[in-house]
């Protein structure tokens, strides 16, 4: 039987938002104050979603330990205290969290064979959150 | 279509073992959660059901039915219980967080009367949860690729 797994990690990162295709007056009124030059910083909260048949004989979608292994490895230690604006990814683009959300499910999609990626969702604030599961609508 | 959805929560114990697999693998592969004396969780269960809202009451369904009947059937079961020495599901079928979905589904179905389930979530942690959608689940399929 099939069932999506969830897991929810915690990074925290600065950034500026500022786009090389406005303005400055442009990128002011777009941005607000997430333009100041000077950047400021989020802690962002990661769900990763798997989904899978369970395996009989583990009771498992994937084991954890393998998820988390590679979440750690991939995606936390290259985010976790950057400044993202500095990272070759961001460098043509802007890093939104709408954007960082796609960098993630990408890099979670070329390494992570032990189960099918549903989604990624990532909070930047309280207040705000982003999902992206790749060409498909998520699932709720 | 409306989706509504309920919560509850539960404390139970649980460990994980496979009496097919050698106490060696059984500790590779489930590590801590292999210790035959168990540990526990505060469990938070969301029920979603769906259907169309009754032009009479205004409901999809009659809460405190929804309510009693998660109680009976789950809350009763499992709260404050060892899940692999009380509860019959668990008594072959590892107690991890997947099957524990999929036992609350199936314990549910039969018993709500006008709505349909939808999805059954269940928190082992506020870090970890699985969805369950029922044995038909639409979603994309699984292909799996590499090593796993």
């Amino acid at each position: 039987m099939k069932a999506h797994l969830t897991r929810r990690y915690r990074f925290s990162a600065s950034h500026r938002l500022h786009s090389t295709e406005m303005s400055a007056d442009e990128n002011r009124v777009t941005y607000g104050k997430c333009n100041n030059p000077h950047g400021h910083g989020h802690n962002y909260a990661l769900e990763v979603t798997v989904s899978g048949q369970v395996d009989q004989s583990t009771g498992m979608v994937c084991n954890l330990v393998d998820l988390d292994g590679f979440v750690e490895r991939e995606v936390l230690s290259r985010y976790h205290l950057e400044n993202l604006n500095t990272l070759q990814e961001f460098a043509q683009q802007v890093p939104t969290t709408e954007n960082l959300s796609v960098e993630i499910f990408e890099i979670l999609q070329r390494g992570f064979y032990q189960a099918h990626l549903e989604r990624v969702r990532l909070e930047e604030t309280m207040m705000n959150s982003f999902e992206y599961a790749g060409t498909a609508e998520p699932k709720h | 279509m409306v989706y509504l959805t309920r919560k509850a929560e539960f404390s139970a114990s649980h460990f994980y073992h496979n009496p097919d697999f050698t106490p060696e693998e059984n500790q590779r592969i489930f590590g801590k959660c292999n210790n035959p004396n168990g540990h526990g969780h505060n469990y938070t269960l969301e029920v979603t059901v769906k259907g169309e809202v009754d032009p009479r009451s205004g409901f999809v369904v009659d809460l405190k039915q929804l309510k009693e009947v998660m109680n009976h059937e789950v809350l009763d079961a499992m709260d404050h219980r060892f899940l692999n020495k009380e509860v019959p599901e668990f008594f072959k079928c590892i107690p991890t967080t997947e099957n524990l979905a999929i036992a609350v589904w199936q314990r549910l179905e039969s018993k709500l009367q006008k709505a349909r389930l939808h999805r059954v979530r269940v928190y082992e942690t506020p870090d970890l949860f699985v969805d369950f959608y029922g044995e038909n689940d639409p979603a994309r399929s699984y292909e799996l690729r590499g090593d796993s």
